[in-house]
């Protein structure tokens, strides 16, 4: 989706607003919120790029205005609802339904820490071979989709030199939408900042994008 | 537009008697906060963050859904325990080991697990090393991808639109903003997390130090040394 998520490459942001000995959370409900995250992805009813689309589809006035903790409250909220572990009724009065059932926590104060460590499955699998090899040049593919992508716009229909393999990992595109991990190999793609941003860039500098083997090409 | 997650001082004051007047809070009343935009579309949603959060919290507790006990310990972790502390000890010992280093750079996930560094949004990890002549700069520019083990979670600026914006477009723009100088000649190169790596910068080890010892050496790594938006100062130079 070409939204105001995917924003590398614009410039009327405003200046960089560095917080000297910034405190880790700013409110308490700030902390509360990580914490109720973590606790309700860890049932399993939904997925790190379904999570990632959900606070994608906050409309954009509403990003730029929200802090990035009421992102995050507002995905939960509608994740919850759209997976039916809570109900518009229970949403709005903060109390469950008469005879709802109750669950038992999927992260308790024991599990919590290790609760952390858990996600993201193995790179190394045989099952998906590589497309592209360390060396090559390849160009992203010039997609749109409505969905979730982690291709950014700046970089499409751009060319570059794929510097390191990675691996293999979940296809966010298809694992957002519950369509499937579709693994494959993800590259670190070098793009010069002459080709991205044209002749004005410095010759010396490069971007680095990390690609899924379905958003390249051969040049 | 000004960056709105570094809210101002009357905004803050405001949520804070908010949520300290809010122990009845399980109703959270409709969107009436002068903050909202006219054309805003979720006027169903109650405005303040601190009043909605405690009432979700309060229906996920007694849906079986959430264990404040568990909230409280990971609270407790990214505020006491995992931090750019955890990272600043993986750069000295790199500076001081060559053959730590040499792991650092090839397996970056084992060689700070060696150091006793492991937890979500770690697990593929890449340590990129500054030179005289390489600067290397991290970013996210969809959302907020950070490596949590080493350095845990991202500072407001990170997660900001202006930061996200311009640090692929105007990487030296950037850099200068935050006081750090970079030779015209060398080479700028900007790490996009866009999938499931998380970057780390190795930056230079500051001259005047080959007298400290690790401790010492891991006392002058800041967080913002290890994104790439600054260096790391020699001794006695506030950063």
């Amino acid at each position: 989706m070409n939204g105001i998520h995917d924003m590398g490459g614009m410039q009327d942001m405003g200046p960089i607003q560095h917080e000297k000995n910034e405190p880790v959370f700013h409110h308490p409900w700030e902390g509360r919120v990580y914490g109720i995250d973590r606790s309700l992805r860890a049932i399993g009813k939904w997925n790190i790029d379904a999570w990632r689309h959900q606070i994608e589809l906050v409309p954009p006035a509403e990003y730029l205005r929200i802090s990035y903790y009421e992102r995050w409250l507002r995905a939960n909220e509608e994740l919850l609802l759209a997976h039916g572990l809570v109900t518009p009724t229970e949403l709005a009065t903060g109390s469950p339904d008469a005879g709802s059932a109750k669950a038992v926590p999927a992260v308790n104060a024991a599990t919590a820490a290790r609760s952390l460590g858990r996600g993201i499955p193995s790179s190394r699998d045989p099952s998906a071979p590589p497309q592209f090899a360390v060396g090559q040049r390849v160009r992203a593919r010039d997609i749109n989709p409505v969905g979730h992508t982690q291709l950014p716009r700046y970089a499409r229909g751009r060319a570059g030199i794929i510097v390191i393999d990675h691996g293999v990992y979940t296809f966010p595109d298809t694992n957002a939408l519950f369509l499937g991990e579709k693994r494959q190999h993800v590259y670190s793609v070098r793009f010069t900042a002459r080709e991205l941003w044209g002749n004005g860039a410095s010759p010396h500098d490069t971007v680095n994008i990390d690609m899924w083997d379905d958003y390249l090409e051969l040049v | 537009m000004a960056d709105k997650e570094n809210a101002p001082l009357d905004r803050r004051g405001f949520l804070k008697t908010a949520a300290a007047s809010t122990a009845a809070a399980a109703l959270p009343t409709v969107a009436q906060s002068k903050d909202d935009e006219p054309d805003h579309d979720h006027q169903d949603l109650p405005s303040d963050p601190a009043l909605r959060a405690k009432a979700l919290e309060s229906l996920l507790v007694e849906k079986g859904f959430v264990d404040p006990a568990a909230l409280d310990v990971l609270v407790d972790m990214f505020e006491n325990k995992i931090g750019p502390r955890n990272g600043a000890r993986v750069i000295a010992r790199a500076w001081v080991d060559p053959a730590y280093k040499a792991r650092l750079l090839a397996d970056a996930p084992s060689a700070i697990a060696e150091l006793g560094f492991t937890s979500g949004q770690g697990e593929h990890m890449l340590v990129v090393e500054n030179g005289p002549k390489v600067h290397n700069l991290v970013v996210c520019t969809l959302c907020s991808c950070y490596p949590w083990p080493v350095l845990g979670l991202p500072p407001v600026w990170y997660k900001s639109a202006p930061y996200r914006s311009r640090a692929v477009i105007d990487p030296r723009g950037v850099l200068t903003e935050f006081g750090t100088h970079v030779d015209e000649d060398a080479e700028v190169h900007v790490w996009d997390s866009t999938a499931e790596l998380r970057y780390i910068v190795l930056p230079e080890r500051p001259s005047g130090t080959e007298h400290l010892s690790e401790e010492q050496l891991a006392a002058l790594v800041t967080r913002d040394a290890m994104i790439g938006v600054a260096k790391v100062p020699p001794p006695g130079e506030a950063p």
